[in-house]
């Protein structure tokens, strides 16, 4: 890859985000390291999908990539142009040429507004499109672009289906003609015959306008279906990337093998012949990640040496990066996973007195 | 004779200056014992209702009528009063929910929650109890049992209280179990914690399970038989392997198209079902899936397809299923009539044999 090929940069990123105690003094008694330095390189025109465990840091990467959330640390260029300390007034033109798709359509559209009006509205505060014919030419070329039909854009987000709502904020992102979209569980809140048209529509959209993505996403089969580039995250690091068919086929990482062999595929033959690396145990807190390596309290490999107090980097091994100090050997078999107990995670908040609900009279009275 | 026998199940929700609810509209199947039954469908298909039908859990609420039969062991589940459904509930047949936290009592220690149905269906007490309520939560993989005990469910994360949750639902070694989507709410390597958890009790225990989920790979995994749901109705029966290798009603194939799986390339492009699980033909006027079917013929609307029983034991509703492999297809059905997820709403000025759907929902 040449250095014009990369439209985005990222240089150990880090996300820290205090946590506070105390009624009448904020008090910072720690931080929640959501994303705890994080290097990767996404190529113009291809797409990089970002995988993990709920609370790993993904989304938070996504919003301080675009500085939606301001970055702790490190820094990010977008088109060789470095974001993080543009001044505002330039960061809010660079906006139009990164925008982001969310989770839940209906949360992030208001309500109030009819389609046209939410289109527009991007168009007049990025000053795109003089006249406004110049402005309804632009949003009728996106509205068949993400499959929408013209009357659509008299209608309020109600009157729309999940997928149909998740292409009006598609459109929404697209109506300014971005070059990078960060797409945040674009397929996650739709049904199963409902995902693979928006999916279809995410690489359709990419091979007609040379898109770039970043798809973050919790479901390994829609990141490998879309993605060139697949990276790994546990507790706000990168344990792994490479390209998907390799992520799959070679799995580096202990914690990658793990994730791969948990994803159930809708093929009994696959089903029964696989081999399951169970986990022991929750994920760890963010606000207290392990030492050394953060995957060594859960990992089947992990050594009596270095796992618990060094932290690995990513290494490059073939055409993967992968964070761990055995990688080599564990592939070649010479190491071999051995039984791990569980551990015992706290959900945040704990220790503070149960919510007190109307409780249900008879306990166990639900099974 | 199978364990239980749901023949016909319907529940309605009327309610005053609205639209009468056909959420199960003659769902039939059964579970032998011993068995894993899957129902799989999209979202709203029926299969909670289904399922909190069985266990006489559903909303006492003005308007709701429950019809058909559940015959369980002999006894007709849906006939049953409060009283002898509560003995059986917990102790025949026990459930676990896809949120634990909400059908977990919040203000009480998860150990009294254990020993309360122990104290209740088998009259354990004291440290007997106690002591097989600790068994049972490191039977489930909870670390550290005797001090869990003593642990509210809010001090749990949420797949230890899915763990809890079920320690409670097989404390009496019940035959039935229902679980209702157990592990949409989990991370992928937790969700493969429970599902092997919940393989190997019913493996050890002979309890059969009644698997509802939307995740195909779920299924594949795990269910003897499986159950295909739409609109309020199995439209496809048959064991794992064939139904994976070979479906034949049009929803299933679609279905099976249309996830991307994690062993397949990248950019293969996906088959999606076009329109959305909204846009459906009530049955009583012909198959439910017809606005979205490719396959569609004629005599697919006017009235409800029928149950066509197949000579390897599998059944399908649909009059022009797909062709089983080794047979000579049957020729190109009709377009699709939604071919595209809003042409639906566009049909509805030409003129469409199959009435077209409203695109207007009231939220
Ligand atoms: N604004 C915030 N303030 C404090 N903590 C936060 C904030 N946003 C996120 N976090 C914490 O940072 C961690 C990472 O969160 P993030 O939302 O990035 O995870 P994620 O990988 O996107 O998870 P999910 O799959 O659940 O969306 C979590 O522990 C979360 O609680
Ligand atoms: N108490 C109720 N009153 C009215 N309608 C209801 C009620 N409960 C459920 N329904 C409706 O019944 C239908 C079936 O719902 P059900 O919860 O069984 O779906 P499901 O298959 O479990 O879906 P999901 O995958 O989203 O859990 C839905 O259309 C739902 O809106
Ligand atoms: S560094 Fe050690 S603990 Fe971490 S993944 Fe590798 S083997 Fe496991
Ligand atoms: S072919 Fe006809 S009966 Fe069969 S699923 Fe399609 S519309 Fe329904
Ligand atoms: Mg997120
Ligand atoms: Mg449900």
């Amino acid at each position: 890859m040449t250095e014009s090929d990369i439209l985005v940069e990222v240089r150990d990123l880090k996300v820290h985000f205090p946590i506070k105690r105390g009624v009448i003094f904020d008090r910072t008694v720690g931080h929640v390291k959501a994303v705890d330095g994080v290097d990767l390189r996404i190529a113009r025109g291809k797409t990089y999908g970002l995988v993990g465990e709920s609370g790993c840091g993904k989304s938070t990467l996504g919003r301080a990539l675009l500085q939606l959330t301001p970055p702790t640390s490190g820094e990010v260029s977008f088109d060789g142009v470095e974001l993080t300390t543009l001044p505002a007034g330039r960061l809010r033109t660079m906006r139009r040429r990164m925008q982001m798709i969310f989770q839940d359509p209906m949360s992030s559209l208001d309500p109030r507004q009819n389609v046209e009006s939410i289109l527009t509205e991007g168009l007049q505060t990025h000053g795109i499109g003089g006249s406004r014919d110049e402005r309804r030419k632009i949003i009728g070329e996106t509205l068949d672009a993400v499959g929408l039909p013209r009357w659509a854009l008299s209608r309020y987000p109600h009157e729309f289906s999940g997928g149909q709502r998740q292409r009006i904020g598609i459109a929404r992102a697209l109506v300014l003609g971005p070059e990078l979209i960060v797409a945040d569980e674009p397929v996650s809140a739709l049904d199963v015959s409902i995902q693979a048209q928006v999916v279809n529509l995410l690489d359709e959209l990419q091979d007609s306008l040379g898109l770039t993505y970043l798809v973050i996403a919790h479901d390994l089969a829609v990141v490998r279906h879309i993605s060139d580039t697949i990276g790994v995250m546990y507790l706000g690091a990168l344990v792994e990337e490479a390209p998907g068919d390799r992520l799959y086929t070679e799995p580096l990482h202990p914690y990658t093998r793990a994730l791969m062999s948990a994803v159930p595929v809708p093929d009994p033959d696959v089903e029964d012949r696989r081999e399951r690396i169970l986990l022991a145990g929750d994920l760890p807190s963010p606000a207290n990640p392990p030492s050394g390596c953060r995957f060594h309290t859960r990992c089947p490999w992990a050594q009596p040496t270095r796992c618990a107090d060094e932290r690995p980097v990513l290494r490059e091994i073939g055409a993967s990066r992968v964070a761990c100090h055995w990688a080599e050997q564990i592939a070649t078999g010479e190491l071999r996973p051995h039984k791990v107990s569980a551990q015992i995670t706290r959900p945040a908040g704990e220790g503070e007195e149960p919510h007190v609900v109307s409780a249900p009279s008879e306990p166990g009275s639900y099974v | 004779m199978a364990l239980l026998d749901v023949e016909d199940l319907s529940v309605t929700f009327a309610r005053r200056g609205q639209r009468t609810v056909h959420a199960v509209d003659g769902v039939s199947f059964s579970v032998d014992a011993g068995e894993v039954v899957g129902l799989v469908g999209e979202s709203g298909c029926g299969k909670s209702v289904t399922s909190l039908a069985l266990m006489g859990l559903l909303p006492k609420q003005p308007g709701l009528r429950v019809g058909g039969k559940a015959v369980f062991d002999g006894t007709d589940l849906l006939q049953l009063d409060d009283r002898s459904r509560r003995d059986i509930r917990g102790r025949d047949i026990a459930m676990i929910f896809q949120d634990p936290l909400s059908s977990l009592n919040p203000v009480i220690p998860i150990g009294l929650q254990v020993t309360e149905v122990l104290t209740r269906h088998r009259g354990m007490k004291g440290a007997a109890a106690e002591k097989e309520a600790a068994a049972l939560l490191d039977r489930v993989g909870i670390p550290d049992p005797k001090r869990r005990l003593k642990e509210y469910p809010h001090q749990l994360s949420g797949g230890m209280r899915q763990r809890a949750l079920i320690a409670m639902a097989v404390a009496c070694q019940p035959r039935l179990l229902i679980a209702d989507e157990p592990t949409t709410a989990l991370d992928v390597t937790i969700q493969a914690q429970i599902l092997e958890l919940l393989k190997d009790l019913v493996r050890d225990s002979g309890t059969a399970l009644v698997m509802i989920t939307h995740d195909l790979g779920v299924v594949a995994g795990m269910c003897d038989t499986v159950n295909v749901l739409y609109a309020g109705r199995v439209v496809e029966t048959a064991r794992r392997r064939p139904l994976f290798r070979e479906p034949r009603h049009p929803y299933t194939v679609g279905l099976l198209g249309s996830v991307p799986r994690l062993d397949a390339g990248r950019g293969e492009r996906l088959n999606p079902i076009p329109g959305s699980v909204r846009d459906v033909l009530p049955w009583p006027d012909g198959c439910a899936f017809a606005p979205r079917c490719a396959r569609r013929v004629d005599e697919c609307v006017g009235e409800p397809p029928a149950l066509v029983l197949a000579h390897d034991g599998r059944s399908y509703r649909c009059v022009n299923p797909a062709p089983a492999p080794g047979t000579v297809p049957t020729p190109a059905a009709t377009a699709p009539v939604v071919d595209d997820p809003l042409a639906s709403a566009a049909a509805e000025a030409t003129a469409s044999p199959v009435p077209a759907p409203r695109e207007e929902e009231k939220p």
